[in-house]
């Protein structure tokens, strides 16, 4: 039943995967521009500008460039860009680490920071603490991205520079390579960025979905027998109650590709999304093609996951 | 001898009156503060929006003037928030407080047509996949699925770059990505409601598939619907700031939060009302949307626990009453 | 005869796979039913909870399209017409619904909800709506000034006296009653059935009335259908039904009855029937209720009895003989 359960599911993302990768490709030939014409330059005449067509392939029916492309996908092969002439995995590749670093340490600070203060708040539910956590959590979550950013920037490394503590930067990625505390110092502000956004809307998922199960019944049992507080808690309870975190968790990690384009046009940290972002404006579609691809996949391997945490979790989504 | 007999003046035509659940809601959340207080931050940042225009007039300020003059120091940067400009101005001399003002327009604007679109939308879609099932059920839910993979961002650059950035451009990408997201509640909803006797009943009488989704199910669905709506209308706030901020919505000179806040970035060191001003505008806003759609989900459905209620308060000081 | 039900046959499909669905298996609800209504007649219906009845009742008001058979009303097929051919017979034919609760809309409020089959089939509106609305409350029993109300602010009587009044609204010929006062208290079931009986008599009603409680069938029927597991086992006019009844099945049911006399109730010996109500997925071969039956021989394993008329109608190959003894036999 499993099997055939993530068979189905497999099946459908992929699904989903070709669509998504049809309609960007077909929204790009409805688009207005010509990157034939921007990238011959504005001094190009009428035939310089067919001849770089022809070299790129765009007079040929667009079918027929769409069977091409997919063809050389299932390869391997992304293609090459517009603009720069190097083939699109290089270029993904380069831009990934800065996203890659930022997504990783921003899930773990806002996964900790999430589901921490939701069991803090559920735990002394009514309390002060519990009270000044949920504004927090509510003032979190009516935010932009981009709104935190430029508050954090602007007090935690614009005052505090003024106030002679320079300790943190305002932009630019430094490689793990090149220094690993050189690498976190540039990073922190963009995780705490992207933590404070997504962690508000975890801590209230968890205190409410935590504060649901304790009322079970069969909390009240374990209590009766004399398990100790932590363990029923962390044992009984929150297995229970992290269900509807993982299919948030699935559901967020598609809008997280909007979070981290911003904070990267924030800080400066020229990650996959600004690589996106030139790549719209100067009309280059292998990149575009790249990252949809990626952005996508993303997507569909984690509410894959998410679904099979959530088979393993309760046997009756299995059935379904 | 009743009552009734020996004092008939106290006998009156009242009754007992019966009360719809539209009418329970509303009491309960007459005692909520919090909600309250939002749903009138609510109601009046439509008047100052609405008013924007009244309000330039009077301060004599236009949103797309420019105060050279007064409005520019020495160096070039903008004022600070003073008498003549009460929040200050911006890189060009203008008005913040009026800019501010239109912004709020652009923002609920925004928010409230495009969410009320994707309502309509999705309560349609959600409905038909739910009722019908089978085939259609399959496709809606798929194209459910699809929308809700995309990469918002990207579809909204995909969108701009074919239309240019424009008001209608950012509702239609914000409504197609919301109206998603309310036809999968519907249509669980839908689901669950399609299975109950009532509907059996209207079947039998020979009700059409039509009457049954719109005149049974529907008044079924509206209390989760309005909780929803009013829910993701600071989404779709947050969502349009976030696209002016990249460029891709809300263009200048016609002031948006967004927008401000990425002209406000390059003047932060110098002028912090330029960040501060249109940052707390969209705060504001968001938290009243949010306070209020979840008093109105509590006042609907009163068994999630509720921190700040006057209320409960005094309903657990009675159930635990003190020793003495 | 108003309503003829001929060999009807309900399976439902049991489906597995995971991309491709393909039946491994059948649910046999109702598996080969005949009977006959005639006008102003009330048929009762008798079985267990699994039976079919519901199952029966619903493919007769067209609710379940029906896998073999046929359903003649007033002479007319109507087995399995499409949704528009079907139409205008709703108007004939009622039902009323077992769930206080669940069959009437918690969203609408009462008078809206009686008035539905009136705008449905487009009979009336307006203040004539209304007033009719209000005639059909109060002949059920409701005070016409609550029909803005909602159904929470109705007890579960109530509700199904709304229930009764919607039925009535178009002045069916039949009326399929589906369980109406199982899910009630005892004093109102009496109040409920008491105001079916005075609205049949005022109305020239026809009744199909299911239920799994005999006593309570007994006051309302002319005549009385038991079913097993699909099939009708017994059928007989609802005293004869009583005082002798044929088939082993019918014995138990009854000798499991309240009985108001306690010196009878001591005398009366029950029979108890041993094992479960087999699965209507593979009823057992032969006759199906031969694992159970303390009168069963080799015969009723091998040969389904059919439903012939000996004194009444019953399908047994060793019916009851009156003043027999149940109780000392044991299943084969």
């Amino acid at each position: 039943m499993l099997r055939a359960f993530l068979l189905r599911r497999t099946l459908l993302g992929l699904l989903v995967l070709w669509l998504v990768t049809l309609g960007t490709f077909l929204l790009f030939f409805v688009a207005p521009g010509d990157p034939a014409r921007t990238l011959a330059g504005r001094q190009a005449t009428p035939e310089q500008v067919e001849l770089v067509r022809h070299n790129l392939g765009l007079d040929r029916p667009v079918l027929l460039q769409y069977l091409d492309y997919l063809g050389r996908l299932v390869r391997g092969d992304l293609g090459t860009s517009y603009f720069s002439g190097e083939p699109v995995g290089k270029l993904l590749a380069q831009d990934f680490p800065p996203t890659f670093s930022l997504v990783l340490g921003g899930a773990v600070l806002w996964l900790a920071l999430g589901i921490g203060t939701g069991v803090l708040s559920a735990t002394r539910a009514r309390s002060l603490l519990d009270r000044a956590l949920t504004v927090l959590a509510l003032a979190g979550v009516s935010m932009p991205t981009f709104v935190v950013g430029l508050l954090l920037l602007y007090f935690l490394f614009f005052q505090l520079t003024m106030a002679g503590a320079p300790i943190l930067p305002p932009d630019s990625y430094v490689p793990f390579s090149d220094g690993p505390g050189e690498w976190a110092r540039h990073l922190i502000l963009p995780w705490i960025t992207l933590a404070f956004v997504q962690a508000a809307s975890y801590t209230r998922l968890t205190r409410g979905s935590l504060l649901d199960i304790l009322g079970e019944d069969y909390i009240r049992t374990a209590r009766a027998k004399g398990v100790p507080e932590r363990r029923v808690i962390y044992r009984h309870g929150l297995r229970a109650a992290l269900t509807p975190v993982v299919t948030q968790l699935g559901v967020d990690v598609g809008t997280l590709i909007g979070g981290v384009v911003v904070t990267e046009s924030v800080f400066g940290l020229g990650g996959i999304g600004q690589a996106v972002v030139q790549a719209f404006v100067s009309g280059d579609l292998p990149v575009i093609m790249g990252v949809v691809i990626l952005a996508t996949t993303a997507v569909v391997v984690a509410n894959l996951l998410v679904d099979v945490a959530y088979g393993l979790l309760d046997p009756r989504i299995r059935l379904a | 001898m009743t009552l009734t007999e020996l004092r008939p003046d106290l006998v009156t035509d009242r009754g007992i009156a019966g009360r719809s659940p539209w009418q329970l809601a509303w009491r309960r959340i007459r005692t909520d503060r919090v909600a309250l207080v939002s749903g009138v931050v609510v109601i009046l940042l439509g008047a100052l929006a609405l008013a924007a225009p009244l309000i330039a007039a009077w301060n004599g300020h236009d949103p797309d003037v420019q105060f050279r003059d007064t409005g520019i120091t020495a160096e070039g940067l903008p004022v600070a928030p003073s008498g003549e400009f009460w929040f200050g101005t911006d890189r060009l001399g203008r008005d913040l407080f009026v800019r501010v003002l239109y912004g709020a327009r652009v923002s609920l604007l925004v928010g409230v047509v495009a969410t009320g679109l994707a309502g309509l939308v999705g309560v349609v879609v959600g409905l038909l996949a739910g009722y019908y099932g089978g085939a259609v059920d399959t496709i809606l839910s798929r194209l459910m699925d699809v929308v809700l993979s995309f990469p918002y961002l990207i579809f909204a650059i995909a969108v701009v770059s074919i239309a240019g950035p424009s008001l209608s451009a950012t509702i239609g990408v914000i409504a197609f990505y919301s109206w998603a997201a309310i036809a999968r509640v519907v249509r669980g909803q839908t689901l669950s409601q399609k299975e109950r006797e009532y509907v059996e009943a209207a079947r039998s009488m020979g009700a059409g598939d039509l009457r049954i989704m719109f005149v049974d199910i529907l008044p079924n669905l509206l209390a989760p619907v309005i909780v929803l709506t009013t829910l993701l209308i600071p989404v779709a706030i947050v969502f349009e700031s976030t696209l002016s901020y990249l460029g891709l919505g809300i263009t200048p000179p016609t002031p948006s939060w967004g927008n401000l806040l990425s002209e406000a970035q390059g003047f932060y060191r110098v002028a912090w009302w330029y960040l501060g001003f249109p940052a707390a505008a969209l705060l504001i806003t968001t938290l009243a949307f949010n306070l209020l759609g979840d008093g109105i989900r509590d006042a609907i459905d009163p068994r999630t626990e509720r921190l700040f209620s006057r209320r409960g308060k005094a309903a657990r000081r009675r159930r635990a009453p003190k020793e003495d | 005869m108003l309503l003829e039900v001929d060999g009807l046959v309900k399976h439902f499909p049991i489906t597995t796979g995971a991309i491709v669905k393909r039946a491994v298996g059948q649910v046999r609800a109702v598996d080969g039913v005949t009977l006959a209504l005639a006008a102003g007649q009330t048929l009762g219906l008798v079985g267990e909870t699994g039976c079919g009845k519901s199952t029966l009742a619903r493919c007769v008001a067209g609710l379940y399209p029906v896998t073999a058979g046929t359903v003649r009303f007033d002479g007319q097929d109507i087995t399995n017409l499409p949704r528009r051919r079907m139409r205008p017979h709703r108007r004939d034919i009622q039902v009323i619904f077992q769930d206080p609760y669940g069959s009437l809309n918690p969203r609408r409020r009462v008078g809206s909800i009686i008035a539905d089959p009136l705008v449905i089939h487009r009979v009336m509106s307006g203040e004539e709506l209304r007033r009719t609305v209000q005639e059909l409350m109060e002949r059920v029993g409701l005070n016409p000034e609550h029909y803005n109300r909602f159904p929470a602010e109705f007890s579960g009587g109530q509700r199904q006296r709304i229930g009764v009044a919607r039925a009535l609204a178009l002045k069916p010929r039949l009326i399929i009653c589906d369980e109406p006062v199982s899910a009630l208290d005892v004093s109102i079931q009496a109040q409920i059935l008491n105001l079916l009986k005075d609205l049949q008599d005022d109305f020239g009603l026809t009744y199909l009335f299911i239920a799994h409680d005999l006593s309570v069938v007994r006051h309302i029927s002319d005549r009385i259908a038991v079913m097993y597991l699909g099939k009708i086992v017994e059928l007989a006019e609802a005293d004869e039904l009583y005082e002798a009844p044929r088939h082993p099945y019918t014995a138990a049911l009854l000798s499991a009855t309240a009985v108001a006399d306690p010196d009878e109730a001591e005398r009366r010996q029950r029979v108890i029937l041993t094992g479960d109500v087999p699965s209507p997925i593979d009823p057992p071969p032969g006759c199906r209720f031969h694992p159970r039956c303390p009168k069963a021989q080799q015969v009723c394993a091998e040969r389904e009895p059919e439903l012939e008329r000996k004194q009444h109608l019953v399908a047994c190959h060793f019916p009851v003989a009156a003043g027999e003894d149940l109780t000392a036999g044991r299943p084969a």
